[in-house]
């Protein structure tokens, strides 16, 4: 699929090279902006940020893999996160995350076919003291049960 | 007890109400001083790095150069991915305009014209908060070109939020400064050091979110006033944050040295269903557990914690009740780390693998005794073994937990060793172009 920034976004990008001495710099920021309007990082994506930075191909590829927050693939309307670290595990974090898995019917890294849902088991999002909590795309919902954390799911659509 | 770094003061994120309670009033003094009487002030002060290291912070000022043509940045590090540590966005969220102001000071101090502060990318909330925070202070013009007006003064610079996008390593110094180059976040070796060779090899300062929002409070009200709160040695109070089995979880900013017992009892509500308490971890996930009959007058400071075989960490203090199964916990540790190694040493890379594996046969029931004793020789292998210190972040978690541990470890495995082979990969990350076999 091919893929073109934005008018907008060059613009944005513009403001965003501002920031840094090197254009490298900008590319987790740009590779931000370009999830945001292609909604995953595909090959078509990284292409276009490598040429944009006058970057090499494989460095762009290689900051897109290393970082678990660019998606590599199309994931849900509602990307569900589940924390089970230690704290949240602690205070029935798997509970909420097994009550998840078989509601949604998905395992970790799935996409419902309709692209509903994504789940994905994260690791600590700093809401230990709010423990356990789920994360739906940027939200925070923390000091959870099974049945919130199931609520939650039904409210979304 | 008075809180320095999360004041209870309603609204205190707002500009101006922290401008009505003597706002940035540190800065327009510190721009009376020389950058030598700063750094001074903050070593005299007796400030410790409170990202994990606790080192002295004014000391590491005092290593950047001066006198050199090169740039020099500031990098605040708010990446904040430890399990346990949930501090920093207390700062983001309740007092951003002391970090900023403590941002601009420590430029000031090292000779830096940009900071970048770099957050984790999860903390989408924390980070607009932040920004709005920034984009105020550029308008009253505390930074930027602006501040040379506002503060009288010949020195501006300015600040940047960064944000990341969910790498633990990318809280490692080095780690952090390629990652804001926008390459991965791999550790660099050390020396050289960030000062002598950081961001873009400039020199550079890294310091944590809560150690540079003690910075204005030093400044305005001196260093023997903060010298002398909590213990000597690691003075000032201390967010710690308290989660796991207890009835009222969260951070409470504390002079350091308080005990443990009066941190987990007093302000965070004892245990659930008064249980006895089996194990803490007292810094965060990487920091060595203590046992339930271990926290006796332990105190929460960075010397009182080595006494007893732990560390400060980041203050993120994890209760674990009488029936917790540590075993389960460690593995669920252990595969954090296996998840988290960003596959630069080999130690790290396969030690990780290897240590969740192993840990998952016996939360299966399916370990031996033999078993135990191999998951603490790998730890050792992996421990200074690393270019960064997530190898023995790793590694401490399983040699102090099954040091101290012991008889839960063996309860759950067997005696006998089983001659049937039950690893039959050899690496657990494959490799795209396995090697051909040499040709005699």
């Amino acid at each position: 699929m091919e893929f073109k920034f934005l008018e907008e976004n060059l613009q944005t990008i513009e403001q965003i090279l501002k920031k840094y001495p090197t254009k490298q710099a900008a590319v987790m920021p740009v590779l931000y902006l370009a999830q945001e309007q292609n909604g995953w990082i595909s090959k078509e994506v990284m292409l276009a940020t490598a040429s944009i930075l006058d970057m090499n191909e494989e460095d762009v590829f290689g900051v897109a893999t290393f970082y678990t927050m660019y998606h590599k693939k199309e994931m849900g309307k509602h990307h569900i996160q589940v924390c089970t670290n230690v704290s949240c595990m602690l205070r029935g974090g798997y509970q909420i995350y097994d009550a998840v898995k078989e509601k949604l019917g998905l395992d970790n890294g799935e996409v419902s076919t309709d692209k509903k849902f994504s789940l994905e088991e994260v690791e600590c999002m700093g809401s230990c003291g709010t423990a356990p909590m789920i994360a739906v795309n940027e939200d925070y919902f923390e000091n959870l049960d099974k049945e919130k954390a199931l609520q939650i799911l039904d409210s979304l659509n | 007890m008075e809180k320095i770094v999360l004041p209870e003061i309603e609204n205190f994120h707002q500009l101006d109400v922290y401008l009505q309670n003597g706002g940035y009033e540190a800065a327009k003094s510190a721009f009376t001083q020389t950058t030598d009487q700063i750094i001074d002030t903050v070593k005299k002060s007796g400030l410790r790095g409170r990202g994990g290291a606790a080192f002295s912070a004014g000391l590491k000022w005092s290593f950047m150069p001066k006198n050199n043509a090169k740039p020099k940045y500031l990098c605040v590090n708010g990446d904040e991915s430890e399990p346990g540590s949930f501090k920093d966005r207390q700062i983001l969220e309740y007092n951003p305009h002391q970090l900023i102001e403590g941002t601009i000071i420590a430029c000031y101090a090292i000779g830096a014209k940009s900071a970048y502060i770099y957050v984790r990318g999860e903390y989408h909330k924390w980070i607009k908060l932040l920004q709005k925070a920034v984009d105020d202070a550029y308008e009253k013009g505390f930074i930027g070109d602006k501040m040379k007006e506002t503060f009288a003064t010949d020195f501006s610079c300015d600040i940047y939020v960064h944000k990341g996008a969910g790498a633990y390593i990318c809280g490692e110094e080095s780690a952090l400064m390629n990652s804001i180059e926008g390459q991965r976040g791999y550790p660099r070796v050390k020396p050289p050091f960030p000062a002598q060779n950081g961001l873009w090899g400039n020199p550079t300062t890294i310091n944590n979110v809560e150690t540079i929002a003690n910075i204005p409070p030093i400044i305005k009200k001196g260093w023997e006033w903060f010298s002398a709160i909590g213990e000597p040695k690691h003075p000032g109070t201390i967010l710690f944050g308290v989660s796991g089995h207890v009835n009222n979880p969260g951070v409470f900013e504390l002079p350091s040295g308080t005990l443990l017992t009066d941190i987990i009892y007093k302000y965070a509500g004892g245990v659930i269903g008064d249980k006895k308490i089996k194990c803490v971890i007292p810094g965060g996930s990487s920091m060595p557990p203590l046992r339930g009959d271990q926290l006796e007058g332990v105190k929460m400071d960075a010397e009182s914690l080595k006494a007893v075989g732990s560390a400060i960490g980041t203050g993120g203090i994890m209760v674990m009740d009488e029936d917790t199964d540590l075993v389960r916990v460690l593995a669920r540790i252990a595969k954090f780390y296996y998840h988290e190694s960003c596959g630069q040493c080999t130690p790290c890379r396969e030690g990780t693998g290897w240590m969740l594996k192993i840990l998952n046969r016996i939360v299966r029931g399916e370990g031996t005794k033999k078993d135990v004793d191999l998951l603490v020789t790998i730890a050792k292998n992996i421990e200074g073994n690393t270019v960064c210190a997530l190898g023995d972040a790793a590694a401490w978690p399983v040699k102090f937990m099954i040091e101290r541990f012991r008889e839960e470890f063996d309860a759950v495995v067997k005696d006998e060793v089983s001659l049937e082979p039950k690893n039959k990969v050899h690496s657990l990350r494959h490799t795209a172009n396995p090697i051909a076999p040499v040709q005699g």
